[in-house]
Parts: C-alpha cells; structure tokens; sequence
C-alpha cells in the first residue's frame, strides 16, 4: 500500500451533507474503466454540465482549487456502497486526504487500504476550515501524520486523531494480508476449535 | 458473565485475538462473492502467490451485471458481464469455490441466494463485498459489506480486522396496517434519526413489531441498515428463524445436527439487562406506505403526505439542499406527492425481490392493467424466487397487467447491466437507494414497497396504493 506521512498541497472545500459513493463514482463508469482511468469520472453528476463542459460551480473545477489533494467535506462523506473504486477515482484525480465530521464505515475502511488518509473532526472544526479555505485566495493545508497535526490555511494548528493501527499502516505502508498471516497457526487453532464447538456451520463437507 | 447483546456474543464467538485498541480479527465462517468482485480479486490474489485461505467457506454467484431481460446465454448477456462472468466462472474453479452459476436454478442476487441456500444461518460472521451484506442480520447473522480489498482479506485469511462498533437498539412497538411493510418502517426510521445515524453502529431491531414479521420482513428491515448509516443490522433468531432454515441445501441437517445448532442459537438473544449504547424506540402506529421525494432514503415521506417546501427549511443548509434535491427529482415543493407522473416501475432487488414481495405485489396488480407510458419490470430476487412465482402463477398476473417478467439479478436497482432510467425519467423503485444517478445518469428514482409500486404502476401516478385497492 501506498505510505502516507506527511502532505502539503491545496484544500477545496465540498460541504454538502451525506456525499454518497454513487456520486463519486458512477457504476457505469467503474464497470468500464480500470483503476487509474477513473479521475476524468470521480463526481462527474456534480462536476460537468449536461453538454459536458466544466460546471464552475463544482469547486474542484475552479482555478484555485483545481489539482486540490485535500477535500474538505461535509458530514457522512462517502455514505452509500462499498465500491473502493470511489476511492480509487478520488485518488485517480489527485486527491490523497479528506477532512470531514464523519465518514460512511466502509467508504473510511476502503480510504486506509488504499493510502488515503481520512481525517475526522467536530462540526464546527471542519466548518472552520471550510471557512478558511473559501476565504483564502491559494488555499494550503499541510497535514503531518507522524505528529497528528494539520496546519489550516491561515497557520493554525489542529490535532487530529486516527485508529493507531490504520496509521500505523499508513506511514509504513503496511499490508494488511501480510499482517495477519502473521498469525496464520493461531488462526488456525481457531478455526478447529471453532469447528469442533459449531459443527454445523460446516457439515456440508 | 454480564448481561450481553446478541451483537456482543457473536462478535466474542468469533475473536480470534486483539490485533489493536478495539480492533479484533475475526473469524468469517461465510464469504458470498458476486461478478464485480470475484474475478478481480481472486486474479489478484493469484498473481500476488496467495491462495485462498479456505474455498469451502465462499460461495459465488453472479448478479450485479447480468442481463435479467431475455436471458440469452450462459455469459451474462452483455459486454461487460460476459467478461466478468467468464473470469469468475474461471477463477472460482480454479480457486475450489462453489458457484451458482447462470443457467442454474441456484443463481440469483447473493442477499437472496444466502439466505434461500441455508448458507446464512443464526450465529454466523457473514461477509460480502457489497454493502447490503446487513440484510443477513434478519436471520441473527453478524453480516456486514465490506470493500475489495477486504475481501482479498478475506479469500487470503478467512478472518477480517475490524474495529468493534458501538451497539444502538431500535424498539419497534405496535401493528402495521395492511399495505404496509417492513420497508415502510425502516424507511420511516431512516427519515425521523437520519441517514448518518448508524455510523460506527451495530443495530438490533426489537419489539413487538419485528418478533411479528415473518423471515423476508426481518431481511427487508435489516437490508437497509445501511440506508441509516449501519453496517450491522439484526434481528434476534426465534423460532421463526429456525423453521425458516431447517431443511435448506447448506443448513444443518435435521435430527442431531440441527438439535445442536438450535440450542446454540436460542442462547443469541440479547439478555434482559444488555446494555447498548444507545436506544431508540419507534411506533407503528402512525405509519403509512412511504415515499421518498429527494436524493437520500432520509427524504421520505408518507404516500399521503406533501413535499417539502425548501422555504420552510430551519437552516440554510437545508434549504439548499432540499432545493438542489427537488431540482434534481424536477418536483416543486408544498403540494401533495401522489399524483406525480411515473414513467417507470422496478420490482425487484435485495430489498424486496423475495417470495413475499412479488406475492404483495402481484395481489396489487392482478385484473388491472399497466398505464400506457409505464415501463413496468419484476425482476425476481433469485431463480428460485422466480420459479416459485411461476408456480404460484403469479407471472401470469404481472403479464398480464403488462409488466415485464425477468430473470434475476441487480437488474435496475443498481443499473449495472445495461437497463437503465433516462435521464429525467421518473422511476417508482422497490431497491433501496435513490441517489443521483443510480438508476442511470439523472434517473428519478422514489423508493417504496412492493405495493406502492405496483399500485404506481396502474396508476401512471405515485398514489397510495389503499386508495387503488380499495
């Protein structure tokens, strides 16, 4: 997996509630495109008018935001299926960190598989930096996972927690397959003794 | 020990050990695998020298892609399920993975298939790349969605790491009237706690109102617990849940077998004195067939009721969204719902394409005609769900109304097969999610129960369908 550490670059803001996956992604689009040609079709409900043309009122097509590796993004980010190519079109376009109150569970599962880094803090934290963001003409945010700070477009310091274990995977771009065959002979003790208490989950055999 | 919930005492059965602060790998005693996942993970796995931990806990089945319509061939029925049929076809085998395949009588929606196969049972941990995997909880399974990379995890380990939830119980009191489902109250609850709700949960449905519903009605219930934010959503196995299983293909074998699993399963229920994070409690009794107006299951209303106006809204957050959802939905805001032109109606889905729902729907339809300018489409839950249908001849009411009758699969609810919603076209829809462009890009897509969309489908109109029955 990709590592993630340390991250400077530009933030846009995208601060609707409740974003879904089917809008980051569109099924038709990731029945047919492999991983790494998704970009030109993450939000494209929202991103292009119906002519096809750039929407300028979509933020990540206005000049300053544009190219942005950070989002800052509204509640629920990301609810809706598990598809990981909503994360994978996110990466495609350049985007490596999300900064939101909260996250659909397996939309933020998938982002820690993949190397991109899910930043949750309170309502009012994230709708301070939006603020920021909006108010600011090149707005920077630099995110340090090893210290857990991030520091907002006007120089201000914000801690940030994330799962000990998912950072810990992240800034060493750990596998997690790999990981838990670690365990592959405890495992499988497990399963015997889990067998021999619940025969029936496998007497089809 | 302390009074436990059903969630908690699943949840310890299958801990192998603590693999971090709250984070626990888990035992999967059941993998299902579908036609967007299979073929690319198992191929990965393969090139990456993994094999796969355990083939005899997975089961395969192709849906999401299939062509439902005229089912010509073995392959899917069109371009991109031909190629990700044939490689799950070829990497499942290679793999010792059994597969329900197309042309069987077994293949169908994975929800569907689970349960239906006794592959699902009471007590299990049961994972699938797809989010709606919840819907097993209505059988006392832990089950929840999982991404792609997480079911490489899975093929390569037969375990998951996962962060324990907190526990939420919703209580759910009271009778429902005739009309309305199981779908109508966990839509009602997705519009009074919101779709965010659920997040970090695991939710125990409860009360009068669930020991009430039969088997479907509980998969229905939990099959949208995602809608409310929830990865998890179960329902505490009872007798119900047992008769329910006994006899199916995978399930114990009655006499000892079965005797066995029983007296484990009867031990699940969360005990008197559990403790969950958080509890709500819900009334039937208010509730009618339920409607969705915007582009979330939390915009929903009653059949009956008016669409919001976006001027009334608290906050400008909302009213801004309410309006770019009416915008998008092309509906005014203030008057009544019912009487919205339909252009399209889809039965079917995990959601609603079981047995009991083509049965409510049917009852709807039949000695009435389809609209002129209605596409109406059943597309049964599974092949099995369909050949009992056809027993039951209730195909013969659906065609004769004028609805198409399909073979099974995603089919509409997730447009992954090349039948889709035209752009600005308005669906009654029986699945589960109504955003932007699910159907097909700017479909219109309200949610409803099998009822209310059948009676949509006569009608031409959203209506209540008491009021066409009646």
């Amino acid at each position: 997996m990709q590592k993630f550490r340390q991250l400077t670059g530009t933030a846009a803001p995208l601060m609707r509630a409740n974003v879904d996956t089917e809008v980051i992604i569109r099924m038709d689009r990731l029945i047919k495109y492999a991983k790494g040609e998704l970009g030109p079709y993450a939000f494209e409900s929202w991103r292009y008018l119906e002519d096809g043309r750039d929407n300028p009122a979509f933020s990540l097509n206005q000049p300053r935001y544009k190219g942005a590796p950070i989002l800052v993004a509204g509640t629920n980010f990301g609810c809706g299926s598990s598809r990981e190519m909503a994360v994978w079109a996110m990466m495609d376009m350049g985007l490596r960190a999300v900064i939101a109150p909260s996250f659909g569970d397996i939309f933020e599962a998938n982002c820690f598989q993949n190397g991109m880094l899910p930043i949750r803090l309170p309502d009012a934290r994230v709708a301070e930096i939006a603020a920021e963001v909006e108010a600011t003409e090149a707005p920077q945010i630099s995110i340090d996972l090893e210290k857990n700070i991030l520091v907002t477009p006007s120089g201000k310091s914000i801690e940030f927690t994330v799962d000990p274990d998912r950072r810990k995977a992240l800034l060493e771009g750990l596998d997690d397959i790999a990981e838990t065959l670690l365990f592959e002979d405890e495992i499988r003790a497990f399963r015997q003794d889990h067998r021999h208490k619940r025969p029936w989950i496998y007497c089809y055999d | 020990m302390s009074a436990r919930t059903l969630f908690a005492k699943i949840w310890d059965d299958h801990k192998i050990r603590t693999i971090g602060d709250g984070v626990d790998l888990l035992h999967v005693d059941r993998h299902l695998i579908h036609d967007l996942v299979a073929g690319p993970v198992l191929q990965q796995l393969r090139q990456r020298g993994l094999s796969v931990a355990a083939p005899e806990l997975s089961w395969a089945t192709p849906d999401h892609s299939v062509t439902t319509r005229s089912r010509l061939d073995r392959d899917g029925g069109n371009d991109i399920a031909r190629k990700l049929v044939t490689s799950m076809r070829t990497e499942t085998e290679r793999a010792g993975i059994r597969i329900f395949d197309l042309g069987s009588e077994q293949q169908g929606i994975v929800h569907v298939v689970g349960p239906e196969m006794g592959i699902t049972l009471p007590g299990t941990l049961l994972l699938c790349g797809d989010s709606h995997t919840c819907t097993h909880g209505g059988l006392g399974a832990l089950s929840f969605g999982i991404g792609m990379s997480e079911v490489g995890h899975v093929l390569a380990t037969q375990t998951i790491r996962q962060r324990r939830p907190k526990t939420m119980r919703i209580t759910i009191e009271g009778e429902l009237s005739p009309m309305v489902t199981s779908k109508d109250v966990v839509l009602s609850i997705i519009g009074r706690l919101g779709t965010a709700a659920g997040q970090g949960f695991a939710v125990e449905y409860a009360g009068s109102a669930v020991r009430a519903m039969d088997i479907e009605a509980r998969m229905t219930l939990c099959n949208l617990s995602i809608e409310l934010g929830a990865k998890v959503g179960m329902v505490a196995p009872d007798d119900k849940t047992f008769a329910y299983v006994a006899g199916r293909p995978y399930a114990p074998r009655k006499g000892a077998e079965l005797e066995a699993a029983i007296d484990y399963w009867r031990t699940l229920p969360s005990d008197a004195g559990a403790v969950f994070d958080v509890e709500h409690v819900i009334a039937t009794d208010e509730i009618a067939p339920q409607v969705t107006w915007g582009t979330s299951p939390q915009d929903v209303i009653a059949v009956t009721g008016d669409i919001p106006d976006p001027e009334s809204c608290r906050t400008d957050v909302a009213r801004s969204g309410t309006r770019a959802a009416l915008d998008y939905m092309g509906l005014t805001g203030g008057g009544k719902i019912a009487g919205t032109p339909i252009d399209w109606v889809f039965i079917g889905s995990c959601a609603n394409g079981r047995i009991s729902d083509l049965r409510l729907a049917a009852s709807v339809v039949a000695n009435r005609k389809v609209a002129a300018n209605v596409t109406a489409i059943v597309v049964p839950g599974s092949q099995q769900v369909k050949r009992q249908a056809e027993a039951e001849g209730l195909d013969r009411i659906f065609r004769d109304a004028g609805f198409e009758w399909h073979d099974s699969g995603c089919a509409l609810c997730v447009a992954a097969n090349g039948l889709h919603v035209g752009p600005g076209e308005r669906s009654v829809s029986t699945s589960n999610r109504n955003f932007v462009g699910r159907q097909g890009p700017r479909a219109r897509t309200h949610l409803a129960n099998p009822a209310t969309a059948a009676a949509a489908a006569i009608a031409g109109t959203i209506v209540d369908p008491r009021d066409l029955v009646n």
